[in-house]
């Protein structure tokens, strides 16, 4: 990262207008992430030097006339870590023509008082259109209109077939409407059972990174949240409500995922370095730190002794954590971030989700640890990165998995042949899935327009309620170790506590009579 | 032909063939991506390891088929600047957003001045991995590319060489204009003997 801070570090040099330097204020960030809406913004340190260079504009409106300069500089030096340059767009200004641009806006202003009464030319030659610019706001547009003066059409001819395509038909509406348009929330339909749909307590996570592709927070089995925010990971007690900080990163370094062993008080935390450590939460005390990845760790996931961790570099990597030597495999499936991880609840397969929009499924090794080199499946049915996945604890070769903003769809999978059990449109990003232990449903967090958490009957999908109440998307859910409460974590930087699944009262009278009624007979049995 | 020849080369036709198939692939996913058809009239197949969505509307299907027969044509004499596939309002006809494919004449292994000539030893398999990588990059423009909350109809726009002939039922037309427009360049491939920019242009809302 060292190099990353050097840059950013020049940048903050070469800012003349005296603004704050290094990382911007909470209140910024807030009012900057209210300003963008939707749009994913990530906090690394990377876009926090973008950030404070820009924070004088007043809003992140791409005018190209203003900030043209500096920002063509920035996606020449944007560096990567992501194999093959990444997924996510800064816009590449390479195609507008600036050079030209500049020169006219300057000739523009140099001869304006005698061109003034040219204001006529509202033609496709772009020189003369720039000089009858008059106001602020036509100058913008014809600026627009220069930067894009295509470079290499002069001479040539510009050819087209004569039967044109047809339009689509006027019935038609854009599928992608769902995406853009806010409803308000859809009135829920009348389940079998009362679900709150408030959420029950909520605690505030400032900090809480904005990141699709990290998981930043686990439930563990003795009822503790480890949750990570900025650069440093708290652990909250459900019990008690104490609150206590695990460790801080160094400057620039932040936990990339976090995930609790099976049983116990061992906590794996993926850095943004690359490498997992492993903590005594008990004793407050670093046991291990596994390297391996070239990049930073945004998913794990826990196999008795083993942990799994899939990493931006695209691999994914099996640790031993008994053994001297660590690393068992590492599988190289992906070929881009992996930011979804899920053991089987019966250990047999690992599901991996990544920013290629794939979801492999590994099967066991041979050898019972770890699991084989090769994808046992390749679904690529997903048109986004997938990070949400879920095994379904009754039904252990079905996998749930789910899409981001471009695809939307929680699709069921059967690992035993491969196919594709059922698709359903969430019509929002899907951020994290879990499956309830007491109730055969499931839960989904979403992103844009709603924010919610929305909970489906399985297998008919059919939706029974939406818990709303974050102000922007919930990136992570865990579920408490009696399965009846979910805490979500939103990018509003709050995490939201959901009696959802409690189990009902009078089913779990019925069944403690039904067991004592059990022991009786067998209790007759053993006398007779 | 000697059986080392053969073994992994591209030659200028081969080399049109891989583009013109990613333009067809890469016009389809466009098509569907951007919502401008209806999504039920949309068949899903299986290339360069995704699924891609292609329409089954035999009059798009016949205008691309006539359209693609056309530039590969062209491509494999190389007299092509850029392909440029334009959205338009099917009411008010303006342009709302224009995928621009330069093409680029590369000069393969043998540096040959007479591009007939010309090869290119490049595996087709690391082709399509790079192709594949610009397909994901254009299902993921979703994410920032303006709804287009219209009725759109869409068209293909040819950039030749001067001295092209027009050919029949072939029309020039003039250069389009997007108000108030923003760039944003995807990945690029190359074959060896081409190299495929793909830009999609489009129009910012307000």
């Amino acid at each position: 990262m060292s190099q990353f801070n050097f840059v950013s570090d020049l940048q903050n040099a070469l800012i003349m207008d005296g603004e704050t330097r290094g990382p911007a204020p909470r209140w910024k960030k807030k009012l900057e992430a209210s300003l963008n809406g939707s749009v994913n913004t990530t906090r690394s340190v990377l876009s926090v030097s973008y950030n404070t260079s820009f924070s004088g504009v007043q809003a992140p409106t791409k005018t190209p006339g203003k900030s043209s300069e500096g920002k063509t500089k920035k996606s020449n030096t944007t560096p990567t870590k992501t194999p093959g340059g990444g997924d996510r767009f800064i816009p590449n200004r390479a195609a507008t023509n600036f050079e030209l641009a500049h020169f006219l806006v300057n000739k523009d202003s140099g001869d304006k008082s005698d061109e003034e009464n040219d204001k006529a030319t509202t033609s496709n030659s772009n020189e003369s259109n720039v000089q009858a610019s008059a106001h602020k706001g036509e100058r913008q547009k014809l600026l627009s209109e220069v930067t894009q003066v295509p470079g290499d059409s002069n001479g040539g001819r510009i050819l087209c077939y004569q039967n044109k395509a047809p339009a689509a038909p006027e019935s038609h509406t854009n599928p992608l409407k769902v995406v853009y348009s806010i409803k308000t929330p859809i009135s829920t339909k009348s389940g079998s059972r009362y679900i709150p749909t408030t959420s029950e307590r909520i605690l505030d996570a400032p900090d809480f990174i904005n990141d699709y592709y990290l998981n930043l927070m686990d439930w563990s089995g003795d009822n503790i949240v480890a949750v990570a925010l900025g650069s440093c990971v708290y652990l909250w007690n459900a019990a008690s409500g104490n609150i206590e900080q695990l460790t801080e990163f160094e400057e620039g370094d932040y936990a990339g995922s976090l995930s609790w062993i099976q049983e116990g008080q061992i906590l794996a935390i993926g850095n943004s370095t690359g490498a997992v450590e492993l903590w005594d939460c008990s004793k407050v005390k670093r046991l291990r730190v596994m390297d391996g990845h070239s990049a930073r760790v945004g998913s794990l996931a826990w196999n008795s002794f083993l942990v799994s961790s899939g990493s931006r570099d695209g691999t994914i990597i099996h640790h031993d954590v008994r053994s001297r030597e660590h690393k068992i495999s590492s599988l190289a499936g992906h070929t881009q971030e992996v930011c979804g991880l899920k053991w089987s609840t019966d250990f047999k397969y690992l599901a991996s989700g990544g920013n290629d929009n794939l979801v492999n499924v590994w099967s066991l090794a041979s050898s019972g640890v770890g699991t084989a080199s090769e994808a046992l499946h390749k679904f690529n049915e997903h048109q986004a990165a997938v990070r949400a996945l879920a095994w379904c604890p009754w039904q252990p070769s079905t996998l749930a998995s789910g899409g981001g903003t471009a695809d939307r769809c929680i699709k069921f999978w059967n690992v035993n042949n491969g196919s594709l059990i059922k698709s359903v449109d969430s019509k929002s990003q899907v951020c994290s899935l879990l499956f309830s232990r007491h109730y055969k449903e499931l839960i989904s967090a979403h992103g844009f327009a709603n924010n919610q958490l929305t909970i489906w009957k399985y297998p008919t999908m059919v939706k029974q309620a939406d818990l709303t109440g974050h102000t922007s998307r919930v990136l992570q859910m865990a579920m408490s170790p009696d399965g009846s409460t979910v805490i979500s974590a939103g990018a509003d930087e709050t995490l939201r506590l959901w009696n959802c699944f409690a189990p009902d009262p009078l089913a779990a009278k019925k069944s403690a009579s039904v067991n004592s009624k059990a022991k009786q007979s067998v209790f007759r049995q053993s006398i007779r | 032909m000697s059986a080392q020849a053969t073994k992994n080369c591209i030659t200028l036709k081969g080399s049109a063939q891989i583009i013109v198939e990613y333009l067809k692939y890469g016009i389809h996913s466009i098509l569907f991506q951007r919502g401008i058809y209806p999504a039920e009239n949309f068949d899903s197949t299986q290339q360069y390891g995704l699924t891609i969505l292609m329409s089954k509307d035999p009059k798009i299907e016949t205008f691309l088929k006539n359209v693609l027969s056309q530039t590969e044509e062209w491509l494999s004499k190389n007299m092509i600047n850029k392909i440029s596939m334009v959205i338009t309002n099917a009411h008010s006809k303006e342009v709302l957003e224009c995928w621009d494919f330069k093409m680029q004449a590369e000069m393969g292994d043998n540096q040959s001045a007479d591009p007939t000539q010309r090869t290119s030893s490049k595996e087709v398999l690391r082709i399509q991995n790079e192709i594949r990588d610009v397909m994901r990059q254009i299902s993921a423009t979703v994410s920032y590319l303006p709804l287009l909350d219209c009725i759109c109809t869409f068209d293909v726009m040819i950039h030749t060489l001067e001295n092209t002939e027009l050919p029949a039922k072939w029309d020039e037309t003039g250069a389009i204009v997007i108000q108030n427009a923003q760039a944003v360049q995807l990945r690029s491939f190359s074959t060896g003997l081409h190299k495929v920019e793909t830009v999609v242009n489009y129009k910012m809302s307000t």
